[in-house]
């Protein structure tokens, strides 16, 4: 048997069979928009999943209803195979979907997007198989499917139950999509890298370059003395920032205070964590001690989250 | 009277493994709500699952409750009546506080004297009531393994959100609310192909019209629809299904209406070991493992879909695409595996934690090796064979490697059978690929142990050498929680010394295996003590094992284990030899009679110094005293013979044909004589008989059937 190739970045996009890359984007987005979501746009610092951006992270907090759908790439290095495998990506794309409170008929919409990508769905065969998310690293978990399109799963349905160690109220529905597997499926692609993007591009032209590069940084380039360094000093950074919510403060001093800005060197540091991770530097002791310490920095900032929302709130 | 009643409760998708409990947990409640109100009849409660739905129906359920009379007792007669028989004020208000007349009320003799009590009537309410009552406490009930809340946390917890509620008596809705959901006479059908909401009226409509709509309702007619289909795809070219039961009741367990297609997958992937392959199939793609006639496997699956077919070939197409990825990424494992082989792997196991407070891989197969090396040693087997000591510490060296493999890594429930097959690539002897290989077995209470004897030491070894160490650090199983699965190792040694027919003393290995801890530098605060606790733990899964797996009645085991269970094989060999001779005609009478030496011997107190005693000869009273001690003496050196060859069945007859003696002694001689001499000496003798007819089985152990 012959090793996996690596697909040709200069090759032309193949005609179209289903939708492109980027129309499946536009396809899901206009659905979900059409139902009332919000449309953001991908979060701009590094994340292992749409669940971390902060229009998941705190939205999914306290009782404010809210819908958002937006598309969010997730770096998870670990999974990076310098572009030589044809399935798997130091980077994929995920559209993230959150409902809140959870529509009776959710599971019923979510099928119907896809619908909206081309699928006749009694030609085939869609399971939702039992699997419970969990982001240890965030303290959120919830109940749910992986969904299964003949055999491929393609999105991840969670029933959030915490988020930041809090019990969520009203609970929120999340829907994760992955974008380069429905894309293959449609388009019939048994490589992501021949995908047709959309104007012209495949998706290695688009992408390739990336993959290769940023999987050798982290399988065999990063320093792991500097990585680690910049870990720690994220996570002090955070942590200084969160000790200093100036909890008893009137209401404006306690709006001003930047809370995202500290939770986002608590996501910096839950992606070194992953670099440090996939260049095999950290021992399973350590492993469950660092997770630890991040998801601290999380449930801190999720439980701020909430007290500048009732003082808002009171304000209001 | 009597009508149909029928619950369906519609779910999102439910985990196809928790329905079979989901269904019983549901049945077992309303068995107990409707029996205790008196509304069962003869038909049983029916029930049926799917992944979108739990359902309970009854063909014929009362259409009230039986009429109730109750009492309720009052103040005494002497206060509640003047002594010429009046009635007075406590009587009046009791009689008004009970609604009833004060003529109405009764005497009644109690334990304390004579009460006033008033006799009422509660008319039976109707079952349609009842069951409006009950449903909501039956639904919130139902056990599952994990629930959830979709609304908020004060609101239901099912195991899925709960979307329907069907609730039908005598064809009218029975009306029920549940978590902002009103019960009605709506059921759905199959979500794709059939998805309006169907009402009806009776059970008997409700079976036909979900039948319509694409729902197979009884999971075996699924379970028989998937296996038939699987059948007529495979048979003309010779293949068939790997038996699998399991597999087909979780797939039956995952669909409403079962169909499947036939996919394939190139031949070049069966260069990879069947196990890959089949673990790929089964567990992470559920689709059906197939081989020929000659049990290879072939490069053909079965998927089981949720629908009614694959007219266009598009489901297969996309499950073999599906398929192909996943074994390309097997193989790219197995080759990127190879670049370092198990022996220069043990080194990594120092970054792999073994259990945080027990540190890494590394010190654990220190210890292993070494206990094995011990366990072959010191194990005999049947016929005398032993071990080959040397490949079973190779292979313990060897056996965990695995875990710092990319294969374990993507699918960890293949450690071990990973080490033995790159053992086997890698040129290490079969004994030690074998044994790295089976090192994990008996994976569960129904499956096999290992098969070579250099296997079953390491297995021993690992799983001893686990149960010392966890509850060495305070993590012994409590009630349900077993986080470590030590009940399962406990088993695991258990059974495979007693299969195996092994000569071990349980009490060595284990102690064994608790020094190697302590040399091993984990703390170990008291070994002694540390040992007694894993030998309790072990004894209680060995009886376990005697009662649960291998079917020996309780008093049997105990009667069995009082004469001494460290070495299980030959314990065992005792238990079949009691189980053979209980239904003889002198066993039972003989194990009555020992319990009743037992009751005298306690009863006299000064229990140590009596049960060592010897009878001296001298005292004895000619007659039944004399001919009991004749015989014994007769029978103790045979009896002890025989035990001493295994021959315990010979033994234990012959301990049984001491019963006429017995029998003779308690008819006619005074154990409690007025001269204490004697008396001592009867008593002296009895504990004799007791202790030295009872080291194969401990006879007053049995619990005697009484004559009817």
């Amino acid at each position: 048997m012959k090793k996996p190739r690596a697909a040709k970045p200069s090759a032309p996009p193949k005609p179209a069979l289903g939708l492109s890359f980027q129309d499946v984007i536009l396809n899901l987005s206009r659905f979900w928009a059409e139902r009332g979501c919000v449309l953001q746009q991908p979060y701009d610092i590094e994340v292992g999943a749409g669940t971390m951006a902060p229009e998941t992270f705190f939205r999914v907090l306290g009782s404010e209803p809210y819908r958002v759908a937006y598309v969010q790439p997730s770096r998870r290095p670990a999974d990076g195979r310098y572009g030589e495998n044809p399935n798997r990506l130091y980077k994929h794309t995920q559209l993230q979907v959150i409902l809140k409170p959870a529509p009776d008929d959710v599971q019923q919409v979510y099928l119907e997007s896809l619908e909206a990508l081309g699928i006749p769905l009694r030609r085939h065969d869609i399971r939702f198989y039992e699997d419970n998310w969990e982001a240890p690293t965030l303290g959120a978990w919830g109940i749910g499917w992986e969904v299964r399109l003949d055999g491929l799963e393609i999105t991840q349905f969670t029933y959030f139950q915490q988020c930041g160690g809090l019990d969520l109220d009203p609970v929120s529905v999340e829907l994760t999509y992955g974008l380069e597997r429905i894309a293959a499926f449609l388009q019939k692609s048994p490589t992501v890298f021949d995908l047709n993007w959309g104007g012209g591009k495949t998706y290695g032209q688009m992408r390739l370059e990336e993959e290769r590069q940023l999987s050798a940084y982290s399988f065999d380039q990063a320093d792991t003395a500097i990585c680690r360094k910049i870990f720690e000093l994220s996570e002090q950074e955070a942590r200084r920032l969160l000790g200093s919510y100036p909890k008893d403060a009137p209401t404006a001093a306690r709006l001003k205070f930047p809370l995202l800005a500290a939770y986002e060197f608590c996501l910096k540091c839950s992606h070194l964590f992953n670099v440090l991770d996939a260049r095999g530097a950290i021992s399973t002791t350590e492993r469950a001690a660092l997770i630890g310490r991040i998801r601290t920095l999380a449930c801190q900032a999720a439980a701020l989250y909430l007290d500048q929302k009732s003082v808002e709130g009171a304000r209001a | 009277m009597s009508r149909d009643f029928l619950l369906e409760i519609g779910c999102e998708d439910i985990p196809g493994w928790m329905l079979p409990e989901a269904e019983a947990s549901l049945r077992e409640l309303l068995e107990k709500e409707l029996g205790a109100r008196g509304l069962l009849e003869k038909e049983p409660i029916q029930t049926y699952s799917t992944p979108r739905r739990l359902v309970a129906c009854c063909a014929r359920l009362a259409v009230v409750e039986p009429d109730r009379t109750s009492e309720v007792v009052g103040p005494p007669k002497s206060v509640a009546f003047s002594p010429d028989g009046k009635p007075t004020r406590a009587a009046e208000s009791f009689a008004a506080r009970q609604g009833v007349s004060v003529k109405a009320l009764v005497t009644v003799e109690t334990p304390k004297g004579e009460y006033i009590a008033a006799h009422s009537r509660q008319k039976g309410r109707p079952a349609r009531d009842v069951l409006a009552e009950i449903i909501p406490g039956v639904v919130r009930g139902i056990s599952f393994p994990r629930t959830m809340y979709w609304t908020s946390p004060e609101g239901l917890r099912f195991i899925r959100p709960i979307r329907w509620l069907l609730a039908l008596f005598d064809g009218k809705v029975v009306r029920v609310k549940l978590g902002g959901l009103e019960s009605g006479n709506t059921t759905r059908g199959h979500r794709l192909l059939s998805p309006a909401a169907v009402a009806v009226k009776s059970l008997e409509e409700y079976r036909r019209r979900l039948a319509k709509a694409f729902v197979v309702l009884d999971a075996r007619e699924r379970q028989r629809i998937i296996a038939r289909e699987a059948e007529r795809a495979l048979k003309r070219e010779g293949l068939r299904r790997r038996a699998d039961i399991a597999q087909l009741e979780e797939l039956a367990n995952l669909t409403e209406h079962p169909a499947i297609v036939r996919g394939e997958f190139s031949t070049e992937f069966l260069s990879l070991p069947a196990e890959v392959l089949i673990t790929v199939m089964r567990h992470h793609q559920k689709y059906i493992a197939v081989e020929d006639a000659r049990g290879q496997l072939a490069p053909v699956f079965i998927a089981v879909l949720d629908l009614d077919g694959d007219a266009s070939g598009e489901i297969r197409r996309g499950h073999e695409t599906v398929l192909a990825a996943r074994f390309r990424d097997a193989h790219f494992f197995w080759q990127a595996d190879q670049k370092r082989s198990l022996a220069e792997r043990v080194r990594l196991l120092d970054q792999v934690v073994f259990q945080a407070q027990l540190g890494s891989y590394a010190k654990k197969v220190n210890r292993v090796v070494t206990l094995t090396e011990w366990i072959a040693r010191h194990l005999v087997w049947p016929q005398g064979r032993r071990a080959d000591i040397e490949a079973a510490a190779r292979a313990a060296l060897l056996c965990k490697s695995d875990l710092t493999t990319e294969m374990v890594g993507e699918f960890p429930e293949l450690q071990g059978i990973i080490g033995g097959l790159y053992a086997r690539a890698q040129g290490e002897p079969e004994k030690v690929a074998q044994a790295i290989y089976e090192h994990y077995q008996p994976a569960a209470a129904d499956a096999s142990c290992p098969s070579t004897l250099e296997a079953a030491a390491l297995a021993l070894a690992d799983k001893l050498d686990t149960i010392a160490a966890c509850f060495g650090a305070g993590l012994a199983p409590t009630g349900s929680r077993d986080p470590f699965a030590l009940r399962r190792a406990g088993t695991g040694v258990v059974r495979i010394v007693v299969e195996g027919g092994a000569a071990l003393s349980l009490r060595a290995a284990v102690e064994q295996a608790v020094s190697g801890l302590v040399r091993g530098g984990l703390k170990v605060e008291d070994p002694v003590r540390l040992a007694s606790e894993v030998l309790t733990f072990l004894e209680e899964r060995a009886r376990y094992v005697f009662r649960e797996l291998r079917q020996h009645p309780f008093d049997e085991v105990n009667a069995v284990f009082a004469a001494g269970w460290d070495d299980l094989a030959e314990a065992a060999a005792r238990l079949e030899a009691v189980r053979r001779l209980r239904p003889s005609k002198d066993f039972e009478p003989v194990a009555a009679a020992f319990k009743r030496i037992r009751n005298i011997l306690e009863q006299a107190g000064n229990g140590q110094a009596r049960a060592a005693g010897r009878a001296n000869e001298e005292l004895l009273e000619a007659g039944p005293e004399r001919e009991l001690f004749d015989r014994f003496v007769e029978l103790r050196p045979r009896v002890a013979a025989l035990r001493q060859a295994h021959k315990y069945e010979d033994a234990l007859r012959l301990i049984a044909s001491l019963r006429p003696q017995v029998d003779r002694f308690f008819d006619k001689v005074l154990v409690m004589a007025p001269d204490e001499r004697v008396r001592e000496n009867r008593l002296a003798l009895l504990a004799q008989v007791l202790r030295e007819f009872s080291t194969v089985a401990d006879f007053s152990e049995i619990v005697v059937t009484p004559k009817g």
